[in-house]
């Protein structure tokens, strides 16, 4: 089913957010039941409690297992979830939540309000730094009954309503980690969820198998019987699994860039990048504003005429993905287009180096900066090298350093560093992806993903702050439209791509991507035929 | 080196007690300065585990990397944390693994026999193959079947050992469907122990050539100069003016002389066959201790790699006594006793 059937099939059904399950969606599509969906995790996940692990694979393999209030349509409007509906109070302060009933564990015992309360005020406070961020904002969460959770906020914050994802706020069972050490509980061996499907089997450098959740909120949901993720950690051996299918399903990194339009021609194979608008990542080449000459904005402008970003999203993307115009995401919500345009143009690099007083010596060379290449496949690499190439014809040389990951993560986030390339997700929202790697009180030694380029502007700390506890949206785009128009002529770190990540689905499977979280979903709906 | 060059002189029971006490004491020092090393080179690298996994959730602060420092074990002095981890090698607990949430125990007992069932029956291959071929060549030395073995050896011997793998898939998976591609058993059906022995075969079959090609080009190459040798050598003139028929000159003569060698060097490498596998392991999708290193090497997971360094090193150790052994069954003249 493409796209502009299932938007005609949305409206047929009246799909709208709080009026309940569209049944009828599924009836229409003719779907059929039961048989296993084969496809990747890689790297293995350390574990798969998503409460305690943050990583991609984890996030990937936990959504089946645990679920959260809320989903999220491709345009990040929310849907329900757990929640069957939600409102939210005039003044921003008061937020309440209306579960579904017969919500069971995997262990049998129901869900209530309690495990949705505990969850969010206690355990990811304590082991989800992302999840800290907005759920530190709640005053308190209460539940007047079984099945509603209300929550009051110290102060407005808009994108509460974005946290519900069950990446950022997976439910946990109470009576399993209450009062335990959650770390060390030995019930996570089991991860015990109330997602559509719970852990059979985990072989350890294999496979983890996943079966049906039989006791399942949502009527005939799901509609596999189970699904086993392989551990492939061979990018090769990976493509000629989805060649021969035995998988049937890869997302992420799984095949290599220059794989992707050779595997994208396959008649049992369809190709989207769709599924990762909820995270957005944006790929930028981070400068260390503290030190000379990076410190000065004309370098950084200079740095940013002289990359040809077409050519490398061609040339080393494949394509896959589309030019960064600022610090939001053209996917993520409030982006503004009408900002400063930095087109390729070495001329106009070069009068800025002239301008700072960076004169080429006898070399050609205005200066040498070392640059760290962030040790996460093929294609950090190969931009490295393009990156030299490009800078250098305006007599910028670049020194690569090779270095693994602990090496990176530490000299990255203690400002050990003067170049590197870094990717980040927005997470739906400015106030919870964007502004931590630009306001000044995030500059915090030792922790990666804040504002380790060390750029501090009081005019953009100011209109951040603002936008995140302003209540309209009218407000809120105003000043975000502001602070990209103010961050792009400071160029702070230098945009390059947002990048575009190829999920291969074989043509039999309907209902895989169907959120701004893709591959992250339940996967209650998805089918094989 | 060889622990068995003791300076054990004279008989008896004692002498053999001490001469044992005294073996196993410098076994032990041998492992625990390994693991003193091992420990020491680990830490010595920028970054913690605390920070990678920091770098792969996409947000992190203040409170996940002191909480997951504290779980490591990391916020205590490298001394202590050195003093804990000695202490525990003594009474065999090799530690817990807070990535993987397992003890690392039981981590390398279920890698370890993958990775011996691959390793194992890639190296005997390439030594049983290696041993006749080169034996071949070196008897036949200069004629068309020697210039042809030689080519071919040193064609898998420059052969980089995953394009090996990857063509070996490409042809007896993808072109003809004949063995899986990767995998250590198929997932998800129901066998009964027969079949699942042979479905193990069959995903042994490719990953085990291509292990052992390399090492057989190795033995090959070693065994044919190693008999072209012994060849010219004065009692095989001796032999021959005896008139023995060359068959028994070469069982009797030229191969127990020039074997000793390849033992030498297949030795030595048995050790690192047990973690040199990753190549393979990855393109394979293997699921043995090579990859776990190689994982945990990135991880910076501490525990499972000195855990695996010292259970290498152990085996190194074993298969060093066990070469002796076998240099002693060829050739007599070697003594176990006496240093060699």
């Amino acid at each position: 089913m493409n796209r502009r059937e299932f938007a005609k099939l949305s409206l047929m059904t009246g799909v709208m957010a709080g009026s309940g399950i569209p049944l009828g969606l599924k009836r229409a599509a003719g779907q059929t039941r039961g048989g296993t969906l084969n496809t990747i995790i890689q790297p293995e996940p350390p574990i798969l409690v998503t409460a305690l692990n943050q990583q991609q694979p984890t996030l990937t393999l936990g959504g089946k297992i645990y679920e959260s209030l809320l989903r999220y349509d491709f345009n990040l409007k929310p849907m329900p979830g757990l929640a069957q509906s939600w409102e939210v109070s005039p003044d921003g302060l008061t937020y309440t939540f209306k579960l579904f009933p017969n919500i069971t564990f995997h262990d049998g015992t129901p869900l209530t309000a309690d495990d949705v309360i505990f969850s969010t005020t206690k355990m990811l406070m304590e082991t989800h730094a992302r999840a800290r961020g907005t759920f530190a904002r709640a005053e308190s969460a209460t539940a007047p009954d079984p099945l509603t959770v209300v929550f009051k906020l110290k102060a407005p914050f808009a994108p509460f309503l974005g946290a519900f994802d069950c990446t950022t706020a997976p439910i946990v069972p109470k009576h399993i980690y209450d009062g335990t050490d959650y770390r060390k509980n030995p019930a996570n061996a089991q991860a015990i969820g109330c997602g559509p499907f719970k852990l059979k089997e985990w072989v350890r450098g294999s496979h983890v198998h996943l079966v049906k959740h039989e006791g399942y909120y949502r009527k005939g949901e799901p509609y596999l019987d189970e699904i086993i993720y392989r551990v492939i950690p061979d990018a090769a051996s990976r493509s000629v699994a989805l060649e021969q299918g035995t998988v049937q399903l890869t997302q992420w990194s799984d095949v290599e860039s220059f794989d992707v339009q050779r595997l994208a021609k396959l008649p049992n194979l369809d190709m989207t990048t769709k599924g990762y608008e909820f995270f957005a990542p944006h790929q930028w080449l981070e400068l260390n504003n503290r030190i000379a000459p990076m410190n000065d904005k004309r370098f950084r402008q200079a740095v940013m005429y002289a990359i040809d970003r077409k050519a490398m999203l061609a040339r080393v993307y494949f394509g896959l993905g589309k030019i960064a115009t600022g610090p939001i995401s053209s996917k993520t919500r409030f982006y503004e287009k009408d900002v400063k345009q930095y087109e390729y143009s070495l001329d106009k690099a070069k009068a800025l180096l002239d301008e700072m007083g960076l004169k080429p010596g006898a070399d050609g060379k205005r200066v040498t900066i070392p640059y760290l290449v962030p040790p996460y496949g093929e294609i950090y690499q190969r931009s490295a090298e393009f990156l030299r190439q490009s800078l250098g014809r305006v007599g910028i040389d670049l020194q690569l350093q090779g270095i693994d990951m602990a090496g990176w993560a530490e000299k990255c986030s203690n400002w050990d560093f003067s170049m590197t390339m870094n990717l980040v997700y927005q997470f739906g929202d400015p106030a919870l992806g964007v502004s931590r790697t630009y306001i000044s009180s995030n500059i915090r030694k030792g922790i990666l993903f804040s504002n380790t380029a060390g750029y501090s502007n009081p005019d953009v700390d100011r209109l951040f702050e603002e936008a995140a506890v302003a209540t309209s949206d009218a407000k809120r785009q105003e000043h975000y439209s502001a602070v990209q128009k103010l961050v792009v002529e400071d160029v702070p770190v230098v945009w390059l791509l947002e990048q575009d990540y190829p999920n291969f689905i074989d043509k039999k499977l309907k209902n895989v991507i169907t959120t701004a979280i893709g591959v992250h979903e339940t996967f209650g709906t998805v089918s094989l035929g | 080196m060889s622990l068995l060059a003791l300076d054990a002189k004279g008989g008896g029971v004692v002498a053999a007690a001490l001469a044992i006490g005294a073996w196993v004491a410098k076994f032990v020092a041998v492992v625990l300065v390994i693991a003193t090393f091992n420990f020491v080179l680990v830490h010595a690298a920028p970054g913690d585990p605390a920070q990678v996994i920091a770098g792969q959730s996409g947000a992190s602060d203040e409170k996940l990397l002191a909480q997951l420092r504290e779980e490591y074990g990391l916020d205590k002095p490298y001394i202590v944390q050195l003093g804990t981890y000695l202490k525990r090698i003594v009474t065999l607990d090799l530690g817990y693994s807070y990535r993987q949430q397992r003890p690392v125990r039981a981590l390398l007992a279920e890698r370890l026999p993958a990775t011996l069932l691959l390793t194992g029956t890639a190296f005997l291959t390439a030594l049983f193959l290696g041993i006749v071929l080169g034996t071949l060549a070196g008897v036949r030395a200069g004629k068309w079947s020697d210039t042809a073995l030689t080519i071919v050896s040193l064609f898998l011997y420059a052969m980089p050992v995953f394009w090996l793998g990857l063509m070996l898939v490409l042809l007896f998976s993808v072109r003809l469907d004949w063995l899986p591609a990767f995998g250590y058993v198929t997932i998800g059906v129901q066998m009964t122990p027969l079949q699942r022995i042979g479905d193990i075969g069959a995903h042994l079959i490719l990953p085990a050539i291509s292990l052992a090609a390399v090492y057989l080009a190795i033995y090959a190459r070693l065994m044919r100069s190693s008999v072209i040798e012994v060849t010219h050598q004065d009692f095989i003139k001796t032999a021959r003016a005896k008139g023995l028929k060359q068959g028994r000159i070469i069982a009797r003569h030229i191969l127990r002389n020039a074997i000793l060698p390849v033992v030498t060097v297949a030795g030595m490498q048995a050790g690192a066959l047990v973690g040199g596998a990753v190549v393979i392991e990855t393109v394979f999708a293997w699921p043995g201790l090579g990859r776990l290193t190689y994982d945990a090497v990135l991880q910076r997971d501490y525990p499972v790699l000195l855990g695996i360094f010292l259970v290498m090193s152990v085996i190194v150790i074993v298969l060093n006594l066990v070469t002796d052994a076998i240099y002693r069954l060829i050739d007599p003249r070697v003594s176990l006793r006496a240093a060699s």
